[in-house]
């Protein structure tokens, strides 16, 4: 097969460039550490959560600064987040659990690369560090029903001295 | 002699299906503009908040599949007889699959749009992904079935036209164009079946309560497995024009029929074992196979970067043979006048650009900033709405003479057409890209909430909402002026006008005598195709129906 000589050298750039895009995907995991939602939230039955770790969703704290929060997304509001903001402190890590009651969902903090999807029947979890006092938007990004686009809510990370005085 | 003179009644089939693909792009674009007013809150007059979906679902069904298709199945079926010079074999056939087609997009469409009439009972607001538990109105998911099948019996079709051409001509290559159809009819056959899966099995019995049940995310990934390759079944057809049609419409000819070969197969191997990268943010699925589908998205970039040099050095070529010198001066001397060759060039530099914001999709890390934003709908908005639209409304430019015999009518709205297209899609993608990074979301109708703030990273929220706004009416405005062409041409005339334009095509700079045979053999590619896609789904899904089929499960909540 003939090839041109442009053609093959164009050939081995658009490769190179291929790897290069892998390689920079992979120093991403192995080198900052950027891990992908996967599997291990486990799944739960969406139609009895009252039964499950989402009976009463929110915030825990399970070790000196660390926390984990449950969200329950459903048409068209997150618990918590919708009725009241999700509060953790400053300097603080937080591994949320996301599930979906009804439909599938998105819980986005606008802006940043809290960026996830909740499907019924299986847990995300997602592990962030918050290091300043921020206010964050909850966005609800995949389309759940006619008033879908009234899905929002807020995280709040708040001093830290002020979280331990609130005493929650 | 023209086409359609040649082939009077594959004139006719085509033409059936480019009419049905351009009404329907009719409506969906009407529908997108629509959106783009209510979204940006330019104008909310049209529709409730609430009926916006029921416009988004019938805008993405209607473009991505309806408009998509019937274009393919009409540049197909002109392709395969063209290249074969022979009819398809049996006309009765040919309606019957267009029949089926039409019947079961109507079937959806009625579907669809019954939710804007409160009176009817019918409503599928589940937008073109219809992922479980949204349930749409059985009618949706029938529709929907019998519009595959009929784009399996068009494949069937254009098969049986090639071996009965082998029968009679069995040491030939494969002519170009009939290689490019069978490629990607076999890559639509082994990635559809996942959809067809997924309806049939699942969703269906489902809506009408045969079953009470669905895995949610069992059935999205039998979605996303189809829902990749479909991007490369509205993009096939696009590079059918660009390898085939292009380079003649430059001035020149293709400059390598076996590197087009190649890139062909690479597509048939590659677009189906990588429909992870939809759902790289999805609980459930473990990353090492998230990570699979980066790698082979990031091979996939390969064929289309072999495109772009094959296809500027056909261009290049073009323009030196009508008297262009020197590195920039061919460019000079193209028939930018000409609206199907400007309607090519231009989908082609989009197309590009969309490729670039792909990159960035495709990163699974860096996709994290960008997942089910505006970012999103801004990319594909240059791959599916310009890079294949734009390239199907400049094949129609070209085609349509040929099929109804008569000259192109409204020559002077014909030739801005396809720049004011281009202009209204840099406003409207460009900031729908600096949308996402800011975090505001697709798929919405009303982007603005009390609780949340969106910062713009390049240039401010209410600039890009304007953006938006001004280049979606662009688009509509291009796409009448487009409709009154095509249909003018078509109505305007008895078919007996001396064309400018014919269908023949000059061979190759380097014609398919210099590549090996082993491109030919469909059947070791399709073989190859299916092992990767094994490789790539075969533990997850098994895993996904371990704890049954359908479990964790989820009862039908209609939208």
């Amino acid at each position: 097969m003939e090839i041109h000589r442009y053609e093959k050298l164009w050939t081995v750039a658009a490769l190179l460039l291929i790897v290069g895009l892998i390689a920079t995907v992979t120093y991403g995991a192995v080198g900052p550490g950027v891990t992908m939602v996967d599997d291990s939230g486990g799944t739960v039955d969406a139609q009895s959560l009252g039964d499950t770790e989402f009976a009463d969703p929110g915030v825990t704290q399970v070790d000196n600064d660390e926390y984990e929060v449950h969200v329950v997304a459903r048409q068209f509001l997150f618990q918590p987040g919708t009725a009241e903001p999700i509060r953790v402190p400053a300097n603080s890590e937080v591994t949320f659990y996301i599930t979906a009651a009804d439909v599938v969902h998105g819980f986005e903090l606008a802006g940043t690369n809290v960026n996830t999807m909740a499907v019924p029947g299986q847990v995300t979890e997602v592990t962030v560090r918050f290091d300043e006092p921020a206010q964050y938007g909850i966005v609800c990004h995949e389309y759940c029903g006619a008033g879908h686009h009234t899905m929002a809510g807020q995280l709040v990370v708040v001093p830290e001295d002020e979280y331990d005085t609130e005493g929650s | 002699m023209a086409y359609v003179d040649d082939f009077p009644t594959d004139a006719r089939i085509v033409r059936w299906n480019m009419a049905v693909a351009f009404l329907a792009l009719g409506v969906g674009g009407l529908f997108g503009m629509i959106q783009a007013l209510h979204r940006t809150g330019v104008f909310r007059g049209f529709v409730s908040s609430a009926d916006y979906y029921t416009v988004l679902t019938g805008h993405g069904v209607l473009l991505a599949l309806v408009f998509t298709t019937f274009a393919l199945a009409g540049l197909f079926t002109w392709g395969v007889t063209r290249s074969l010079d022979r009819s398809l074999p049996s006309p009765r056939f040919s309606i019957a699959w267009f029949g089926l087609m039409l019947v079961g997009a109507i079937m959806a469409a009625v579907a669809i749009l019954g939710g804007l009439v409160p009176s009817m009972p019918l409503s599928a607001d589940v937008l073109y992904t219809f992922y479980a538990p949204m349930k749409a109105h059985p009618l949706f998911y029938i529709g929907l079935t019998l519009f595959i099948v009929g784009s399996w019996l068009a494949g069937v079709d254009w098969f049986r036209t090639y071996w009965q051409w082998r029968g009679d001509n069995p040491d030939e290559r494969i002519p170009l164009q009939t290689f490019m159809v069978l490629t990607t009819m076999l890559m639509w056959y082994i990635s559809s079946a996942g959809v067809a899966v997924e309806v049939l099995f699942f969703l269906l019995p489902w809506s009408l309560g045969l079953i009470a049940e669905v895995d949610p995310l069992l059935t999205r990934t039998l979605f996303w497995y189809f829902g990749h390759p479909v991007v490369y079944f509205w993009l096939m057809p696009a590079y059918f024009i660009w390898y085939t049609v292009l380079p003649k419409l430059s001035g020149g000819r293709l400059f390598s029929d076996p590197l087009a070969r190649v890139v062909f197969v690479l597509f048939l191997l590659l677009s189906t074992p990588v429909g992870f990268h939809h759902q790289y943010v999805d609980p459930g699925i473990p990353e090492g196979f998230k990570f699979i589908a980066m790698t082979n998205t990031m091979f996939l970039l390969l064929p289309s970067l072999l495109t772009a040099f094959t296809v500027v050095a056909s261009i290049e070529h073009g323009g030196r043979q009508r008297g262009g010198e020197g590195r920039l001066g061919w460019l000079r001397t193209l028939p930018w006048d000409e609206p199907a060759f400007a309607g090519c060039v231009l989908a082609g530099l989009m197309f590009a650009a969309g490729g670039f914001s792909g990159m960035i999709n495709a990163g699974m890390n860096i996709n994290y900033l960008v997942h089910n934003t505006l970012w999103v709908p801004g990319h594909f908005h240059l791959t599916v709405g310009t890079a294949s639209a734009l390239t199907f409304m400049a094949a129609g430019y070209w085609l349509f003479p040929q099929i109804t015999g008569n000259r192109l009518r409204f020559r002077t709205l014909a030739t801005i057409q396809p720049y004011l297209w281009f202009i209204g899609m840099t406003f409207m993608s460009n900031a729908m890209h600096r949308a996402g990074l800011a975090g505001i979301p697709r798929r919405t109708a009303e982007p603005q909430y009390d609780s949340v703030t969106f910062q713009g990273v390049v240039g401010g929220v209410s600039e890009m909402r304007l953006q938006i706004a001004l280049g979606g009416t662009l688009l509509f405005v291009a796409l009448l002026l487009f409709l009154i062409v095509v249909f003018g041409t078509w109505l305007g005339g008895d078919g007996t006008d001396s064309l400018r334009v014919n269908s023949s095509i000059p061979a190759p700079l380097s014609g398919p005598e210099h590549s090996p045979k082993i491109l030919d053999n469909l059947k070791l590619w399709t073989a190859v195709a299916i092992v990767l896609i094994v490789l790539a789904y075969g533990l997850p899904l098994s895993a996904l129906v371990a704890d049954g089929l359908f479990a964790p499960g989820s009862p039908p909540i209609p939208v």
